[in-house]
């Protein structure tokens, strides 16, 4: 399957991930690529098998809900790129009216 | 004295007799990196103030009352995607590169209980995405043995500071390959455990289905050593297991390999196979069965889907993962963004390198409306077909050996002492782990 520049834009988009007009071409050529290997997959016919999403078996783990020692927030804060007294600072998300 | 050429379990013996200081083994170590370092460029941290202050508490403390844990004193390189608690921890990416982590993920916490010494962070291809080690914001480390080759990777700087005698022993991780490949290039011995055997909390998530934190250590009683302190249950990890952990050490005392049965699956020594790979490795067989291991043909048929069901599951898995570097909580952010969108947009451009941005695009991909059940779906419906060809293959043999990138041998789900035995008793028969690479 061909995917296209258009294609990548999109998928950018869902991703948060700023692409230059240079990425788009290289990505789209390389996605085409790797998604053409990847095509191996339709060569074998999985009616009927489970899906594995995790190769032990795992279930359901569940711990009492009990309250724990846990970072204080100047320990949670002292990586932020940029804070102010007690919080993360972001740039503005609503419009004002 | 040397002490940089003793193995993790003579040097152990060394200390635990108080022959030596841990200041004289930190010190040692320093000279060592100071003088082989520059050519390896295996760290992305060194850890020398910490390593000193550590070694000097150590032998004040033992000097009153000598009690010891099994690692303590070692000299230890770990790789910098495992959390130190304020020992940087940058992925070998921009993004990370002043994340100084708040806490040590739980086998750091469980070396530490043991009195280990960190000597440093050690590189890696970003986030672990790689196999070259080249793909580091920080640059390439290099191979020991050839300063013009790569180390292998993700754990290429693990591996290559374990061959070039820069640390004890060391921890990597593994999702397709990332202990087991470097670990061959280098020529030390790497182990992938079971998934579930040891705890990946502190591990910063690539493949959460896949990621393991394993050993790689000169060889291979040394990486039974070290799995033996960092294996077992821990509720910080949902996915760990909790099981019983072997004595390690003890399953290696068993010389021969009578009772092993030993599957050469024919897939793997296909067409593309490198005649010299095939000639070492019908060579090492070939010593298996002298030592007593049943030699059989088995046959992995769904081998040629096992790549592509990884790259669909690893890159979906990862793109996940990854969302969370955002620019807001902790990591890089970019300058003078418009809004909330354009920072993460932004951050996310010049935080990641080229092939940390090419999963992030496959996965989002392969998980997008319309796209999912063709290929995430069918990638998990698939990957179910290779687990039932490995499933089968252990019904008639306990283990299998391969080409060595990325895996010589492969042992049942929680049977790693079978594969310690085997490789143990092989490495007795043979002089390759003594070969040291002349660093130029």
């Amino acid at each position: 399957m061909e995917i296209t520049q258009q294609d990548v834009e999109k998928v950018a988009q869902l991703a948060r991930l700023a692409v230059s007009a240079a990425e788009k071409e290289i990505f789209a050529k390389q996605l085409t690529q790797i998604l053409g290997h990847v095509d191996t997959l339709s060569r074998y016919d999985t009616t009927g098998i489970e899906p594995t999403a995790t190769v032990m078996g795992h279930v359901n783990v569940f711990r009492e809900d009990l309250v724990r020692p846990s970072l204080s927030s100047e320990q949670a804060l002292a990586n932020a790129p940029e804070r102010e007294v007690d919080g993360f600072v972001v740039p503005k998300i609503l419009e004002e009216r | 004295m040397s002490l940089h050429k003793l193995t993790l379990c003579e040097l152990q013996k060394q200390f635990q007799a108080g022959e030596v200081t841990a200041t004289e083994i930190v010190r040692a170590y320093f000279l060592r990196i100071g003088y082989v370092e520059p050519k390896v460029k295996a760290f992305v941290t060194h850890a020398k103030e910490s390593a000193f202050m550590e070694a000097e508490v150590l032998d004040r403390k033992l000097k009153g009352w000598r009690k010891t844990k099994p690692l303590t004193g070692m000299p230890l390189a770990i790789k910098d995607n495992i959390c130190t608690d304020g020992v940087s921890t940058t992925c070998s990416s921009r993004m990370l590169q002043s994340f100084v982590p708040p806490y040590d993920a739980t086998v750091i916490a469980k070396l530490r209980a043991q009195e280990y010494i960190l000597l440093g962070k050690t590189n890696l291809d970003e986030f672990a995405m790689g196999s070259s080690t080249e793909n580091s914001a920080f640059g390439p480390s290099r191979n020991p043995w050839n300063l013009h080759c790569v180390p292998g990777g993700s754990s290429g700087g693990s591996a290559a500071a374990v061959a070039a005698e820069e640390c004890v022993a060391a921890l990597g991780s593994d999702t397709g390959g990332s202990i087991r490949q470097p670990a061959a290039f280098c020529g030390v011995v790497g182990l992938k455990p079971t998934y579930g055997r040891v705890s990946r909390y502190g591990l910063v998530a690539f493949a959460s289905s896949l990621d393991q934190i394993g050993p790689i250590a000169r060889n291979v009683s040394d990486a039974a050593f070290l799995l033996q302190a960092i294996a077992g249950h821990d509720p910080m990890d949902s996915t760990s297991v909790d099981r019983p952990v072997p004595d390690y050490m003890k399953a290696l005392q068993k010389r021969d390999l009578k009772t092993v049965k030993v599957g050469v699956p024919v897939e793997f020594f296909a067409e593309g196979l490198d005649p010299d790979v095939e000639q070492s490795v019908r060579a090492a067989i070939g010593e298996l069965k002298q030592l007593g291991a049943e030699i059989k043909e088995i046959r992995l048929p769904r081998t040629d889907a096992a790549v592509a069901v990884y790259y669909v599951i690893a890159t979906a898995e990862a793109s996940s993962n990854l969302a969370r570097f955002d620019g807001v909580k902790f990591g890089f952010r970019a300058k003078e963004t418009k809004d909330l969108l354009d920072l993460y947009m932004k951050t996310r451009q010049e935080g990641f390198g080229p092939e940390v941005k090419r999963r992030i695009m496959l996965g989002t991909y392969v998980l997008s409306a319309g796209y999912y059940d063709a290929y995430y779906g069918k990638a998990q419906a698939v990957r179910t077909l290779v687990c039932q060809d490995f499933d089968a293959a252990f019904k008639e043999v306990d283990l299998i050996v391969t080409p060595a990138t990325p895996t010589p041998l492969i042992g049942r789900a929680f049977e790693e002492e079978t594969i310690l035995r085997a490789a143990h008793a092989y490495e007795q028969s043979t002089k390759w782990h003594l070969k040291k690479p002349t660093i130029r």
